[in-house]
Formats: C-alpha cells, sequence, structure tokens
C-alpha cells in the first residue's frame, strides 16, 4: 500500500509525515512523529485521551484519518508549554494547576484534558462550572472523579485572565 | 484502502462512480468505530469535508442551505439559526461532546442510517429537503425520505447528500426536540420526539410531531398533528398528543429499554415538546 505524504503544522512548526491512509492521526501523532502524549483510551471517540486542537478545535485524533491533516495547524499537548524543557522554559498554567492540583493519578487522560481545557479557555476565558463540566464531558477519567480537574481549570482560567 | 478529498462535488461524483465500493464520508465519527468493530474498508474514502459546498452555512431568498459535512458546532453557534430553530440546533448539539461536535454533520448523522439520530426529527418536522448529488445530476427530496430503516438509505450507489435545504419558518412558529437517555450526557437516544407548531394567539394553526429511536425510522404523527391544530394545547389536546405518540411508537426491546417504556415514555415526549415549541413560537420560552 502507498504512503501518503502529508504536510501541516504541528504544535506551531510545519512538518510532514508518510502515513497509510487508513492510520489514524493518533497514531501517525505518537508513531510517525514521536509525539506520544496524546493517548488512544478507547479508539472509538469516547474517552478523549486522544484530544488535540485541530485548527483550534478540539477533535478526537483516532477518528481522524491521518491524510485529512494536509494543510492543517495541530496543536498537541506537547505545545501547551513554553520550550522543550529546558531551563527557564515554564509549564503552561493548566498543566501547573493540574499539578498542584493533584487533577491527575494515572495520568492517562490528562493530556487530553489539558487540551480540551484549552480548547475551552481560548473561547471561553471566564467559564461557569457547568460550562466546563460540559465542555470536558468527551473526557473520561478513570481515577480523580472529576473534581480536582473541574478545581484546576477554574484556577487556571483565574491565572490566565489576570495574566492578560 | 485509498483516501480521497475531491474539492468539488462533480470531482466527488465521478470518484464515486469510477470506484465501485467507495464511501463517502463526513467526521468520520461513526465510519472510524464501524471500521474498528470489523465493517469491511472501501476501496476508497471519499472526504467530503474539502468541497465548500458541503461545509458552508447560508441564508438567503427565504430559506437555509446548510452544507451536509459542516461540523454540528458550527450550527449551534450560529446565532441567527438557532434562534429560527432551535430545535434542529438543540438536536445537533447533543450528538456527542465537544470533540464530536467539531467533527459530526447533519449529513453523517442523516446517512448513518440510526433511528436514534438526534438532529433528524427536528428537521423532519421543519420539512428540511436534502440535496443529493449522484451520476445523473442532483435531485431534491424529504429528509425523511432518505432513511428507509436502521442503516438502510434511498439513496443509490454513488450518491451523497450535498446539502440541506430549509424554508424560513413563518412568524409564530416554534420549534423543540426534547429525549431521554440512560445517562444524563454522551448517550443515544432511547425517545426523541421533536415538534414544531404556528400559533395564532393561543391557538394552534398548523403542527408536525416527529418520533425518533421508537422504529426502524425516525416517524411522524398525524394523528398527534391534527389534535394540535386548532387547540390551545389544552390538558384534553396533550393526553390526545400522548397516546397518539404512544400509538405509533413501535420500538425495539433492549437492555436500554423495555419496549412498555420506550412507548409510554414516547407519549410523555411528545407532549413535552409540544408545550416547549408552543411556548417558543409564543415568546415565552422560560429562561432555562
Amino acid at each position: 500500500m502507498s504512503r501518503t505524504h502529508i504536510t501541516c503544522t504541528v504544535n506551531g512548526e510545519a512538518t510532514d509525515f508518510l502515513a497509510n491512509p487508513a492510520t489514524s492521526l493518533l497514531d501517525a501523532l505518537r508513531d510517525e512523529l514521536g509525539l506520544t502524549g496524546a493517548k488512544e483510551g478507547c479508539g472509538t471517540g469516547d474517552c478523549g485521551a486522544c484530544s488535540v486542537l485541530m485548527d483550534g478545535k478540539v477533535t478526537c485524533a483516532c477518528l481522524v484519518f491521518a491524510p485529512e491533516a494536509e494543510g492543517r495547524d495541530l496543536l498537541t499537548v506537547e505545545g501547551l508549554s513554553s520550550g522543550d524543557g529546558a531551563e527557564g522554559d515554564h509549564l503552561h498554567p493548566l498543566q501547573q494547576t493540574f499539578l498542584e492540583g493533584a487533577a491527575l493519578q494515572c495520568g492517562v487522560c490528562t493530556p487530553g484534558f489539558l487540551v480540551a481545557a484549552k480548547a475551552l479557555l481560548d473561547n471561553n476565558p471566564d467559564p461557569t462550572e457547568t460550562e466546563i463540566r460540559y465542555a470536558l464531558a468527551g473526557n473520561l477519567c478513570r481515577c480523580t472523579g472529576y473534581d480536582k480537574i473541574i478545581r484546576s481549570v477554574q484556577e487556571a482560567a483565574v491565572q490566565l485572565r489576570s495574566a492578560t | 484502502m485509498q483516501y480521497a478529498a475531491p474539492t468539488t462535488v462533480d470531482e466527488a461524483r465521478s470518484m464515486l462512480a469510477d470506484n465501485p465500493g467507495s464511501r463517502v464520508f463526513a467526521g468520520a465519527t461513526d465510519v472510524v468505530p464501524q471500521m474498528r468493530s470489523g465493517r469491511p474498508e472501501p476501496s476508497v474514502l471519499v472526504d467530503l469535508k474539502r468541497i465548500d459546498r458541503l461545509m458552508s452555512v447560508a441564508h438567503a431568498d427565504g430559506h437555509w442551505t446548510i452544507g451536509a459535512a459542516t461540523p454540528t458546532s458550527e450550527l449551534t453557534h450560529n446565532g441567527e439559526f438557532a434562534a429560527m430553530f432551535p430545535g434542529i440546533s438543540e438536536g445537533a448539539g447533543l450528538i456527542g461532546s465537544d470533540q464530536i461536535q467539531n467533527r459530526s454533520s447533519l449529513g453523517g448523522n442523516l446517512c448513518n442510517g440510526s433511528p436514534a439520530a438526534d438532529s433528524v426529527p427536528a428537521m423532519i418536522a421543519s420539512e428540511a429537503r436534502a440535496v443529493i448529488a449522484g451520476a445523473d445530476g442532483e435531485r431534491t427530496i424529504p429528509v425523511g425520505d432518505v432513511v428507509t430503516g436502521p442503516g438502510q438509505l434511498s439513496l443509490s450507489d454513488g450518491e451523497f447528500v450535498v446539502e440541506f435545504e430549509i424554508d424560513d419558518a413563518p412568524a409564530n412558529t416554534g420549534d423543540a426536540y426534547v429525549r431521554t437517555t440512560p445517562r444524563t450526557e454522551m448517550d443515544i437516544a432511547i425517545v426523541g420526539a421533536a415538534v414544531r407548531v404556528t400559533m395564532d394567539g393561543d391557538t394552534c394553526t398548523d403542527a408536525r410531531v416527529v418520533l425518533g429511536a421508537v422504529a426502524p425510522t425516525a416517524v411522524r404523527v398525524p394523528d398527534a398533528e391534527a389534535a394540535l391544530v386548532g387547540s390551545s394545547l389544552d390538558d384534553d389536546t396533550l393526553a390526545a398528543v400522548a397516546a397518539a405518540a404512544s400509538a405509533a411508537a413501535n420500538p425495539i426491546n433492549d437492555k436500554r429499554g423495555t419496549v412498555e417504556y420506550r412507548t409510554q415514555v414516547a407519549g410523555v415526549l411528545a407532549k413535552r415538546a409540544a408545550v416547549l415549541a408552543a411556548d417558543r413560537a409564543k415568546g415565552m420560552e422560560a429562561n432555562s
């Protein structure tokens, strides 16, 4: 089977890769580009562990065929923090508040929650708790019970608003 | 399997005609789970999202034109559309999470052929039309004529839905879609009911009642419509609406809902949707 050449932007950088047409964007990100932040939980769009932003819209990467990414602007959890982990780089406020609020246990769902929460706060900097719960309804966590996640998103929203 | 992304309707038509066993898709929110559960791969997967006509929402000349692959989030965030068709908007908005809403479409929801498709009853209640492209050109049919049974469509091989046309709602008209699910969110309807009414003061002058998830396809309930027209939606009328809806229900029995439960709830939801639609028609919807 011939592989397709795909050119897109990933976390702000022009990127290209090869993928079989039936490959999911999730598998391409993980296996071709080494971006293993997005996880496969269910593979059917129910759990949100593979959430990425495609042209700013939160999407399950497991439901996207890799060739669909042609020309698109993608953001994965790896693109949330500044820099690549060197000294002086800093985490995104959502990542920091998730850490401080203990909003994760096993961590498999966390990249998806962070990306979905970023999508929410990009469009709605001051969401109500109900709006946060609806915006994160496509992300399943089997450890925390969600409350710490909601509190952490609320705290990150406060920090992001005061920073602008 | 090959992947193709045509940029015009004509290009898509010839691709489908030239490649037996090909299949169109929009958001793939049903196609991927189906392929993962063992459904055979198509020869060519034809992505319709690069065709402008399938990805646009327009309002002109007294009707709306909605591209069949347009993400439902675009529709629910369109204030003008949601104000005129709150029932279609709330049905479309119930299809999954934000992640799904950014991919799911009216065309996909319809052509997946599920009797429980949330956006379909309200589209039928507003007499939406589907514009279908195929080898011989384009034809327009009522949305209610597209699905013939679970997963079964009246479309021929090589045909696909390009867009939907919905005439502007008349003055003093309101629509509503309500459903019940085992969970409160992120679930599939076990009963759905859409009602659209036009009111003259307190009197209903026109009505459409459509049930989802209680028959092999979404079904209109003419007896409930007849009960509504000429009434003020008094208690006797609403009891007649509920009885007609329950009588029209022919549901399956499964772990998500028994026949008895679905049949009774069809009546309850038809009644609730009628009241909500009438309140909207009269501009007095309670703020939720």
